[in-house]
């Protein structure tokens, strides 16, 4: 059954790595401007859930529509410019390039995209404004916090205005102090452009940011608002 | 916590002595507070005067006539939808989540789903304070951390029992 009005829409997904089961029939649902946490311990599946999602790993059976489309029709290039252009993706660490400063690393996906420097550097700040890291623009990742970096890398998800925003622990390095800005500030943005979140988190705290939950357990997944 | 629903809980698993019963309370869920005698016999009647429980047999004993006391479908009813609803998340709740659990455990049910639905129920709270911190001054927000940590860490108790359930119910069943 597909939800009504959704834009991501994952059903009866499996992958297995090996002797080891990932995913085990869980399924997922996303409407354009919602938040929805994906919760679940350790070695659940919860990230290999996203990466299914977001079309980095193909599951081994089960279906993934974007936007009423099949993703397994899809050819790897027809699947590269949905991630560039309609996915935005924010990790842990470890994601901006050091050789580039703060604002070319935002402007970088619309570089990537074809857009002139001039023009992909005006857009690129506006978003830094917006995390309040404008700042920084003429600063290397080596030189700014983790709390920085972290925001730099939302505005840089965020820079190409995707559809649906994918987080995997976006906060997991930062302080608690640090970890609440950075969520205010990526869901305000997101919900001001109408894009959906798919945040995958082991904290309640982050989790809180969201407009509902589901768990994924063994593989499998419950949507706690349906469940009820 | 709720002494008559634990106590119709252990009923479930087959009937028992009003005795029986204390004891069985006592082991696995009265750590610090023991059971009065008194309040076993004044829940039981009240269980029977509802409905949920019934007597199966009196037998003579030493002192006064000892009742089999057997829960009724009413009662198999009412602890089921004791177990399905969520606790309003406060402070301390870890003794009656407890309860839930080990009960949801000893009468076959599914504790997972237990703790799911409490930590939906804790989510749910915690958006709303989340929501107000946000919206707040810095007194709402520091009123509202306070509150969310200790959600938090109901919630951290959650998780590692939601992790130790297949250690907990070899315990409980044993």
């Amino acid at each position: 059954m597909t939800p009504t009005g959704s834009l991501l829409v994952a059903t009866d997904l499996r992958k297995a790595y090996g002797p080891t089961t990932a995913l085990d029939g869980a399924g997922f649902s996303i409407h354009p401007g919602e938040v929805v946490a994906v919760m679940g311990p350790s070695g659940s599946g919860k990230s290999t859930l996203l990466h299914c999602l977001a079309g980095i790993v193909t599951p081994d059976s089960g279906s993934i529509t974007y936007n009423g489309r099949e993703m397994a029709t899809m050819n790897d290039t027809e699947r590269s410019a949905l991630r560039r252009s309609e996915f935005g993706f924010v990790f842990q660490f470890g994601q901006l390039v050091p050789e580039l400063t703060c604002v070319e690393n935002v402007a970088l996906p619309l570089r990537l995209n074809g857009t002139s420097r001039k023009e992909a550097e005006r857009t690129a700040l506006s978003w830094m404004e917006r995390l309040e890291v404008d700042d920084l623009k003429g600063k290397r990742p080596g030189e700014v916090s983790g709390g920085q970096g972290q925001r730099v890398a939302v505005a840089r998800a965020l820079v190409t205005s995707p559809r649906v925003l994918f987080a995997d622990e976006p906060t997991g390095a930062l302080d608690s102090l640090n970890g609440e800005r950075v969520m205010e500030l990526l869901t305000d943005a997101a919900r001001s452009t109408n894009a959906a979140v798919v945040l995958v988190t082991h904290e309640a705290r982050v989790a809180a940011y969201s407009d509902r939950e589901i768990v994924v357990r063994d593989g499998k997944s419950r949507d706690m608002e349906r469940a009820v | 916590m709720s002494i008559g629903h634990t106590l119709l809980g252990l009923l479930e698993s087959g009937p028992r002595h009003g005795y029986d019963l204390k004891r069985a309370f006592d082991e696995k869920f009265g750590h610090d507070r023991p059971l009065h005698y008194g309040q076993v016999y004044s829940t039981m009647s009240r269980l029977l005067k509802n409905g949920l429980v019934e007597v199966e047999g009196v037998e003579p004993g030493d002192g006064p006539e000892r009742k089999r006391y057997a829960i009724t479908e009413a009662g198999i009813t009412d602890v089921r939808r004791w177990l399905a609803t969520p606790e309003k998340p406060e402070p301390y709740l870890q003794s009656v989540l407890y309860t839930k659990v080990v009960l949801a455990l000893l009468t076959h049910r599914n504790a997972a789903e237990i703790l799911d639905t409490q930590r939906s129920e804790h989510l749910r709270m915690m958006r709303i304070l989340t929501d107000r911190k946000r919206k707040g001054d810095l007194a709402d927000q520091l009123i509202c951390d306070h509150a969310l940590f200790h959600l938090e860490a109901d919630l951290r108790w959650l998780e590692l029992t939601a992790a130790r359930l297949d250690k907990l119910a070899q315990a409980v069943t044993r």
